[in-house]
């Protein structure tokens, strides 16, 4: 794998897809500490893990459902309680259209 | 120049549930706006979602009816992006290790057998509704949007073809005949104006013979007939700039049904960079191929193989075959007509005539018509026997359809037996040939249609009841001695 290095570009890149907003030093700092985070997991690298298969959950469960069935919802002034602007049991948001 | 069109499909499905995907949420369509949401589809924090079993085995029995191959291995995964209609911020969807892959869908197009391939099909959660303030009234409300979730995690299945499509008509027949597989296995109702199955295509035009070119998205396209003319405008507007030696744009493009074209599409919040993971909440799934098998014997006769056997079978031609399997509901009515009325061509004559018109004019479906196939069968026996005229069959039938109540009633009741008693219609006539001394004339210097008014006259005079050929026949032995 190639050896990932991170730099300011990215990181102002990953805040926006996450919605945040950084300032100068804020950039610098997560560059650096991103950097060391990555470079330490890197350690990881000198296992040999050619005959493990990727592993997503720790746990051996499988197929775990639920059955096709009704519960109640929640109460509508419930859903919204937390809602900073609602009108007509909807949630209201600043616009957002092609 | 002319170029070659690769077209690839996204068809999205709802699944007709009666919970959404991972919480026990009603999924039924029109309830007020929130109304059926909970902490989990909400995307509140420490909630766990669980799958719904039945959403599963819709998807697979979906999959195994295109014969895909099902997975022995799936998983869910997170797809990350921010959009108000997306309470999480994430999807919770498939990438890698979809519930089934490599099938295909075979239809007719222009006479000819063509066989679409499918990459896979997908299990994931739908997002919620947006409403945006420019479609109310309120002029106020023009900055802002509004949201709904009760479609947040409603469960939707996603069928995608690889791109060989080659033309927007096939593009219009592969959806035309995907569209039935579902409703034949009841998984969902396929229903583009409430959104219950949608669709988004990708397009591209390479000369003959070279690889394939740079490919647009295409969105926003609300039924099967703006998708043909979504992709035929795009076909244009490439073929226009790869003459003119420019490049395509990868880019994705919405359809303005307005102005019959395509428009790229503004925001860039759309860059595909969707950072998917292994969803962490949900355990992976393991599919044991006695649970397919299981799936597999529960599968009813497909479409297209029950087109071909009722073309075989009944000896009907293709296209009443066509339109009897176009649901399952007509096929069965139309095979439990033949119990009680073995003659397959003259009840694909009625189903498609009378049935189909009195069905599209009252706007229900064959599962709500009071008319019993075996109904339908009594009525056509009366009309082979000649109890009543093939006009009158109509009338009665359309009474069928209105009330429910039975043929032999209608006939019984309003005294529609036809009259086939020679004596009281050579009164009939006598009465009528009085009246009307000018058609008797004419017929006798030779015109022809005379004699058919003559008919007509006899037939109002008996509100229809008098057997059109003894008629006939009476009239013109009464004239041949006139």
């Amino acid at each position: 794998m190639k050896e990932k290095k991170i730099n300011k570009e990215e990181v102002r890149y990953i805040a926006h897809l996450a919605r945040l907003e950084l300032s100068k030093e804020e950039e610098e700092k997560f560059s650096r500490q991103l950097r060391e985070i990555l470079a330490y997991v890197d350690k990881l690298k000198e296992v040999d893990t050619r005959s493990v298969a990727p592993t997503s959950h720790v746990f051996t469960l499988k197929n775990i459902f639920r059955k096709d069935e009704r519960k109640d919802s929640l109460p509508v002034e419930e859903v919204l309680r937390n809602a900073p602007q609602q009108r007509r049991t909807q949630f209201q948001v600043p616009r957002v259209i092609e | 120049m002319n170029y070659e069109v690769s077209i690839g499909l996204e068809v999205h499905v709802e699944l007709l549930t009666k919970s959404k995907l991972f919480c026990g949420c009603s999924t039924r369509f029109g309830a007020s706006p929130n109304s059926q949401t909970c902490p989990v589809c909400l995307g509140l924090p420490g909630v766990l979602p669980v799958i719904n079993k039945k959403a599963v085995e819709y998807t697979l029995s979906t999959a195994l009816a295109l014969n895909c191959k099902a997975s022995n291995f799936s998983r869910f995964a997170r797809k990350n992006y921010y959009y108000p209609d997306l309470p999480k911020n994430y999807q919770i969807s498939q990438y890698e290790e979809p519930l089934a892959r490599q099938g295909y869908l075979e239809f007719e197009l222009e006479g000819k057998l063509r066989k679409v391939e499918i990459e896979r099909v997908h299990l994931e959660e739908d997002a919620g509704k947006l409403i945006h303030g420019e479609a109310t009234e309120n002029i106020e409300e023009k900055d802002m949007s509004f949201v709904d979730y009760n479609r947040t995690g409603i469960p939707l299945m996603e069928i995608v073809t690889f791109p060989v499509i080659s033309s927007p008509e096939e593009a219009y027949q592969y959806l035309v005949n995907l569209k039935k597989i579902p409703k034949y296995l009841k998984v969902s109702d396929c229903n583009m104006e409430e959104g219950s199955l949608r669709c988004d295509a990708n397009i591209s035009l390479a000369p003959k013979g070279e690889k394939r070119g740079t490919k647009a998205e295409l969105k926003n396209m609300n039924s099967f007939k703006e998708i043909r003319e979504g992709l035929t405008s795009e076909i244009k507007r490439q073929s226009h700039l790869l003459d003119k030696g420019k490049r395509i744009i990868q880019e994705t493009r919405l359809w303005d049904n307005k102005k019959k074209k395509t428009y790229p599409m503004r925001s860039k919040e759309w860059a595909h960079d969707y950072r998917y993971f292994p969803e962490p909440d949900l355990l992976p799934l393991e599919i044991e191929e006695k649970w397919i098998e299981e799936l597999k014997a529960k599968l009813p006769e497909l479409p297209q193989t029950r087109c071909q056997r009722f073309i075989r079978e009944y000896s009907l031609p293709p296209y009443d075959a066509g339109v009897l399997t176009d649901s399952k509901e007509l096929a069965d009515y139309f095979e439990e007509c033949l119990k009680s009325f073995p003659q397959p061509k003259q009840v694909s004559n009625w189903i498609m005539g009378e049935f189909l018109r009195l069905l599209k004019e009252e706007n229900i479906t064959v599962e709500e018509v009071k008319v019993s196939p075996t109904q339908l069968g009594k009525l056509l026996k009366y009309l082979k026997k000649g109890t009543i005229s093939g006009k009158l069959a109509k009338v009665i039938f359309e009474e069928m359809f209105k009330t429910g109540r039975k043929a032999k009633e209608i006939i019984k009741l309003q005294g529609l037996k036809q009259i086939t008693n020679e004596k009281s219609l050579r009164k009939v006539i006598d009465e009528v040939l009085e009246q009307t001394p000018q058609a008797v004339s004419d017929f006798k210097k030779g015109k022809g249609k005379a004699l058919g008014y003559l008919v007509g006259e006899v037939m109002k005079k008996t509100k229809g009841k008098a057997n059109p050929g003894l008629v006939n026949k009476l009239l013109k032995e009464k004239l041949s001695i006139l």
